[in-house]
């Protein structure tokens, strides 16, 4: 309908402007994007598209909307193996070691050709880009990124005796603070959470956070090794553990991410970790006052980037290319970037999006918008190897034993460690 | 004469035949042709290995463990659905008032959408602002991490699952209900029997045709049914709710091994078919059709 409405449209447009359309000038692009649900986040891409199509006259943009990240690689992939055109996609930016296995994507440095789209490509939070390197050259430009915040309730804190404005910043604090923040009813049944880290999901996401914050990454920038059974790796998730068990400033057992944002919202716990994709909900449902801090840090503060890539595939003519690299360039320039940050929570991808007057009036209203960014400092790469969905099970269930209890912390990394060393075999 | 005949047999099997040709038994043969062959990405060419897939599945202790599981489910779910439609359908059924208004009750589960149900369950589940615990906590109970806790958590999909089947099954009892000839029941009470006496050799007896159906389709149901699995566990905590047709989801499109995929799911397809198999050989022998 809303393809067939602006057809229309632009045919209208045409007709009253008497241009006739010369079909062989213009790029038809097919844009493969994912949105787990459809609405305000579909309205806000379908808005940019229109601009840049407003601003391009000779570029098409056919934006089709695909579920999560793995409907999206499904879908473009398939669309791509049966001859159907898409030319870009926004995907998880983890899966770049899949899809250069696949042979599916181009460099960014093979499609750049001045000196200012390579100055374009420089232009993002380095932490950004990690995710998106490979062998040396750039193949995923950062879009819909996000990293793990803190999030905590400022009226518990004050009812708790602790200072609103001066949240934990250390592994020690947390507990401590934690601690103060549980709330038992008479017969000693918990009626409020200290904190809540989300363990399914994307179990490996958090604990990305907590090794960082131990000073240990889980892999090589190759993607071909990974370091879970390192001392300081299975000592962040024996302290995952204690939250629950020993400090129990959480609830034992693994905590689940669909519903923690409701935890959170409904007062069930003072703090929750979360991605700062769930920044504006957040900001427009908490009926409490609530602050967004950096996630404390036991060596060194911390957190993995996460979230979505742009990626160029291969299969398209020299012009598609150099027109979805335009499209890229648009959607990540300062002001574009800046107006989706603010309507989305997603981070601004590059310093000069905070130097726009949109961000700008809108961090200073809203100062946690700034949080995510000034925390990419202390930022990480997001787990990924080749065979990423294996290697990525085998830590998520590994973290799932040792926080239900089926397996002690050293036994789970081991173990995981074990099986993503044989599964990994074969690229190095 | 004769072969114009079979001419035109064929040409009124050839859409249906087409379509089970095109959808069904091709991509049969191709995931078992898949299942024997390994390549290292889908962009390169595949060879052919033997059993190689199958000698990785044995050692997969995954692999097991969905087995086990999808055991579990199918025995948790299949007699306690078809005993649940049973009881329903014989209410529903009964001269009672407000019937429609019950009916409606009963089915409404089964019109809602799977993954609609799974996302409302989940915050019924969910250990601090569900409702199960909600309820509990009002007498004085500590509910349990209904969908975190690995010794429940697949029990936690089983209530869900039966909740949700019981209402379709009950359908087709309810429909072979008011089929059976009510002078049969006259003429038990006129004997004076029981009312679970004439449910005992008349009712149920009468009624197998419907169950051998509902039980193969529930028993199919067990295998196929996993949408809920997405958004209520993702086969966790540590697979303790994963289930076969999950795990091959996940190393097709998550692992991107459309090959171990293949080989998973000719497993799957030889189960489905043994277990159809045997039911239409045993079963039916012993049920009286009319």
């Amino acid at each position: 309908m809303n393809k067939f409405s602006k057809y229309l449209a632009t045919a209208g447009i045409a007709s009253i402007l008497g241009i006739s359309t010369v079909a062989s000038a213009d790029t038809d692009l097919t844009m493969y994007y994912p949105v787990a649900v459809g609405g305000s986040l579909t309205k806000i891409v379908d808005g940019m598209i229109e601009k840049f199509e407003s601003q391009n006259s000779g570029i098409n943009v056919n934006a089709i909307y695909a579920g999560n990240y793995n409907d999206a690689r499904v879908k473009a992939l398939a669309a791509l193996q049966s001859g159907q055109p898409a030319q870009l996609s926004v995907m998880f930016s983890i899966d770049i070691h899949a899809l250069r296995n696949l042979d599916a994507i181009v460099a960014f440095d093979d499609v750049v050709s001045t000196d200012a789209e390579r100055k374009w490509l420089d232009s993002f939070y380095p932490a950004l880009m990690e995710n998106g390197k490979a062998d040396g050259k750039t193949w995923g430009v950062p879009f819909q990124r996000s990293t793990i915040v803190m999030y905590y309730n400022k009226d518990m804190f004050r009812a708790a005796g602790l200072d609103p404005e001066k949240p934990p910043t250390t592994w020690a604090e947390f507990a401590e603070m934690g601690k103060k923040l549980v709330k038992k009813d008479s017969s000693g049944n918990v009626e409020q959470w200290g904190a809540m880290i989300p363990s399914t999901g994307y179990p490996y996401w958090m604990f990305g956070a907590l090794t960082k914050q131990n000073s240990e990454v889980l892999m090589n920038q190759a993607g071909t090794e990974t370091y879970f059974d390192k001392p300081g790796v299975i000592e962040a998730l024996e302290y995952w553990q204690d939250l629950g068990n020993k400090h129990a400033i959480m609830p034992s057992g693994v905590i689940e991410w669909g519903t923690l944002r409701q935890n959170f919202l409904d007062g069930k716990t003072a703090i929750m970790w979360h991605s700062t994709g769930n920044l504006t909900t957040v900001k427009n449902k908490a009926s409490f006052d609530f602050g967004v801090a950096k996630l404390p840090g036991n060596t060194e503060l911390g957190s993995p980037t996460g979230g979505g890539n742009f990626y160029i595939f291969k299969k398209s003519s020299a012009d598609e290319k150099a027109a979805a690299l335009k499209l890229v360039k648009f959607m990540t320039s300062a002001e574009q970037a800046a107006h989706w940050s603010k309507a989305t929570g997603y981070m601004g991808v590059g310093p000069a999006a905070y130097e726009t007057d949109t961000l700008k009036a809108y961090v200073k209203e809203f100062p946690p918008a700034a949080v995510a960014r000034d925390q990419l400092t202390h930022a990480t790469a997001e787990l990924s190897t080749h065979e990423a969905g294996r290697v990525r099970k085998f830590l998520d269930d590994a973290i799932q034993a040792a926080l239900t209890g089926q397996m002690s912390a050293k036994e789970a990394m081991m173990d995981a460690q074990k099986q993503a060393k044989s599964t990994l075999r074969r690229y190095q | 004469m004769l072969k114009r005949f079979n001419l035109k047999a064929w040409l009124l099997l050839l859409p249906a035949l087409s379509l089970l040709i095109a959808f069904t038994h091709w991509p049969t043969i191709k995931s078992f042709w898949r299942s024997v062959t390994w390549a290292r990405s889908d962009a390169a060419p595949a060879k052919f290995v033997g059993l190689e897939n199958y000698e990785i599945l044995l050692e997969d202790p995954v692999f097991w463990k969905v087995l086990e599981n999808n055991f579990w489910y199918a025995l948790g779910t299949v007699p306690t659905s078809i005993a649940l439609a049973i009881m329903m359908a014989l209410w529903v059924n009964s001269k009672i008032r407000f019937t429609g208004l019950l009916r409606l009750a009963f089915f409404t589960p089964t019109i809602l959408p799977m993954i609609t149900v799974a996302n409302i369950w989940l915050f019924f589940y969910s250990p601090n602002i569900g409702l199960f615990n909600q309820l509990l906590a009002m007498i004085g109970v500590t509910g349990p991490n209904w969908l975190g806790d690995p010794d429940i958590a697949l029990s936690s999909l089983m209530i869900m699952t039966v909740w949700k089947e019981a209402g379709f099954f009950m359908i087709f009892y309810l429909a072979a209900l008011q089929t059976l000839s009510p002078e049969l029941f006259e003429a038990a009470k006129v004997e004076g029997a029981s009312a679970w006496r004439m449910f005992r050799k008349i009712t149920f007896p009468l009624l197998m045709p419907t169950t051998l159906f509902v039980l193969i389709n529930a028993l199919l149901n067990a295998f196929k049914l996993v949408d809920h699995l997405f958004i209520l566990t993702k086969g966790g905590p540590n697979n303790a709710s994963n289930l076969l047709l999950y795990y091959i989801y996940e190393t097709a499109f998550s692992f991107l091994d459309s090959y171990y995929a293949a080989t998973l799911t000719v497993i799957m397809l030889l189960i489905l078919a043994i277990t159809a198999l045997v039911q239409m050989l045993l079963i039916d022998r012993k049920i009286h059709y009319r």
